[in-house]
């Protein structure tokens, strides 16, 4: 057994406890979380080149085996999530140490619990310990967005307290109806039972399989539950709305996976019951969230609409454009997720070179560092839009050549491009007004980013620029993660063994 | 005892949603908290009702009650109390900085008074 795989939930977890009883200790702390980061970096690479070998491996929890016990499951999908997870927490934890941390109590425990929460969903193949794992990053999300309070924050985590725990409640419900239909939890049992249900057990199943899209469609901030999301990641502090980037993701990896494994084409009666309703609100979702972009009045705000833009496109992607369509969205999740986290703290650093002014959409005072913010801001903007040589060009053509063929290409293509044309004139009035509506004279209360606040940001931009110059292997890799998607057998096989070598089944129910 | 546990769920889950979607936080923290209480009963419920029978292997027993909705329960217990214990303070907190409970912190129809509010949130 491989104890390598339960390393990025418990490193995390031990750190953040030891974190915990360090208290204010603000050098010691950063020291501790850094070089925590640091080492989960190096555990996700690893676990990244196992995982890109191609062999599904499992953890036992307890040595507990498949069906009874907890599971956690590395494959190409997870394992390259939980390299972006690091990767994204490694620059918005350096960018925080640059000053936010000190604003206020835990913040480095709480950013750990958080990567803690994020890799266990990522890894788990148990749905309620899926349950617990949104559980755990929810919890640390809820403190992070109000880290720093202010009452802008208070209220938008009023609101997105207030929808997750509606949304848990929810999930709950979803999952108990699964387990006293199937009779199991974990995730490759639950895709055999659910395949071979009673024809009486469907309406239930299918039931329970739309409530999960539903409580996967708040995390991933799908229309029309994306209304949290905006006013939340606007109003949290820099370096958590960097990470927060990766937790729609979280949604969407859910939607992946237990559209692909559970409710997949293999499930009988129940398959694919979520592709009639994607693919309308992913549309949908594209178009209000390219509507927010335009409409945004703070720079932060855009950006967070940019997010949910990510979100639907990828969507699209995956419903329409079946295993090349997959393999694109997942092409395009790392680089938007890099791009967006990296655009977050480089909003931070506009802000705070504007002084008084902040990131409101307004004429202001004269930046300071005017000429690098503006090259590296056209960059990101360049970036985010798609606009040729960048990853987001390369990702978004990726997309657009898997729905060619689709019955729904004319609304596919004509979405994406229209909403990219929108982000790209939305992002050029935004600069316009940042960079050349100004006065003469700086604000006396601007703040001129300093070398180590760019590093992180440029490093972010780095990995974007790396995905367009190893643009093949990658999308050699993604392909294979579509293909080993779109084959739950392998899942299956893998954690609950072959069919003839199975442990013995759970005892019949008692004829009631 | 079927239509006694239902029918209790069904009017739980319906005071819980019609308080979620009230105005005032305390009414919502109410209302969550409800929905928690109808969550936890469904989760057990769904381990089929059995009364007076062990969850656990005993040799003289017929038949089992379901140990791992109990379980379930338990997690989701610990979890639930958690989150209503924050929420409690997060309503207060916020009640305290924007001096209103509506829970877009302000009055309905007060735009001006916001402002003013969070602009003394942002300077504590």
């Amino acid at each position: 057994m491989n104890h390598f795989l339960a390393l990025p939930i418990v490193l995390p977890a031990l750190t953040a406890a030891l974190l915990l009883l360090l208290g204010d200790r603000l050098g010691l702390t950063r020291l501790i979380s850094f070089l925590s980061s640091v080492a989960l970096l190096a555990i996700s690479v690893q676990l990244f080149s196992q995982a890109s070998a191609g062999d599904i491996q499992t953890y036992a929890l307890g040595d507990w085996s498949a069906p009874f016990g907890i599971v956690l499951v590395l494959d190409r999908l997870s394992g390259t999530l939980v390299l972006l997870t690091s990767v994204v927490a490694i620059a918005a934890l350096y960018y925080s140490m640059q000053g936010w941390d000190n604003r206020g109590k835990y913040f480095h425990a709480l950013f750990q619990f958080q990567l803690m929460g994020i890799n266990g969903a990522f890894l788990t193949g148990d749905l309620f310990n899926l349950f617990v794992f949104f559980e755990v990053l929810l919890i640390a999300s809820y403190c992070l967005l109000m880290y720093g309070f202010g009452a802008r924050r208070l209220k938008a985590s009023v609101h997105y307290v207030a929808i997750n725990l509606t949304g848990s409640a929810i999930f709950l419900i979803a999952v108990s109806l699964l387990y006293s239909v199937t009779g199991t939890l974990n995730m490759a049992h639950l895709a055999e039972q659910v395949a071979t249900s009673s024809p009486d057990d469907i309406a239930l199943i299918r039931s329970a399989g739309l409530m999960l899209l539903g409580v996967f469609g708040v995390k991933a901030a799908l229309f029309p539950l994306y209304f949290w999301l905006p006013t939340a990641y606007a109003s949290a502090c820099a370096p958590v709305a960097a990470l927060f980037a990766i937790m729609t993701k979280v949604g969407v990896y859910s939607i992946f996976r237990f559209t692909t494994l559970i409710f997949g084409g293999a499930s009988g009666a129940s398959a694919d019951i979520t592709s009639p309703w994607l693919l309308p609100v992913a549309l949908v979702t594209l178009a209000l969230a390219s509507l927010g972009v335009l409409a945004a009045k703070r720079l932060l705000e855009l950006i967070a609409y940019l997010t949910v833009a990510s979100v639907g496109t990828l969507l699209i992607a995956f419903t329409a454009g079946g295993t090349e369509g997959l393999s694109a969205a997942l092409f395009y999740l790392v680089h938007s997720t890099l791009i967006v986290a990296a655009l977050f703290l480089l909003a931070e650093m506009i802000a705070q070179s504007r002084g008084e002014a902040q990131d409101t959409l307004h004429s202001g005072p004269a930046m300071l560092q005017p000429v690098m913010l503006g090259i590296v801001f056209m960059l990101g903007a360049v970036i985010v839009g798609g606009l040729p040589l960048s990853s987001g060009f390369l990702a978004k053509l990726m997309i657009l050549q898997s729905t060619a063929g689709s019955a729904s290409m004319p609304w596919n293509w004509g979405m994406i491009l229209g909403t990219s044309l929108i982000t790209m004139i939305a992002l050029s009035r935004a600069g316009s007004m940042l960079f050349w509506k100004t006065s003469y004279d700086a604000s006396p209360t601007a703040k001129a980013p300093v070398v180590t606040q760019w590093l992180p940001v440029v490093f972010l931009f780095g990995c974007s620029l790396m995905m367009v110059i190893y643009a093949a292997p990658l999308k050699h890799f993604t392909d294979a993660t579509a293909q080993q998607l779109n084959t739950p057998e392998q899942y299956i096989s893998a954690v609950l063994g072959q069919t003839e070598d199975r442990v013995p089944r759970a005892l019949p129910k008692e004829a009631k | 005892m079927e239509l006694l546990l239902s029918s209790a769920l069904g009017i739980v889950t319906a005071c819980g949603v019609y308080l979620i979607l009230r105005g005032r936080t305390f009414s919502v923290v109410l209302g969550l908290s409800l929905l928690g209480y109808a969550v936890n009963l469904f989760i057990f419920a769904m381990g089929r009702l059995t009364s007076s029978q062990p969850p656990v292997i005993v040799e003289q027993a017929v038949a089992y009650a379901d140990p791992l909705p109990q379980a379930l329960v338990l997690t989701a217990i610990v979890i639930g109390f958690g989150m209503t214990g924050f929420i409690v303070e997060l309503a207060l907190r916020t009640c305290h900085d924007t001096k209103s409970d509506h829970v877009d912190g302000q009055e309905p129809g007060q735009k001006a008074k916001v402002l003013r509010a969070s602009k003394e949130g942002k300077k504590k």
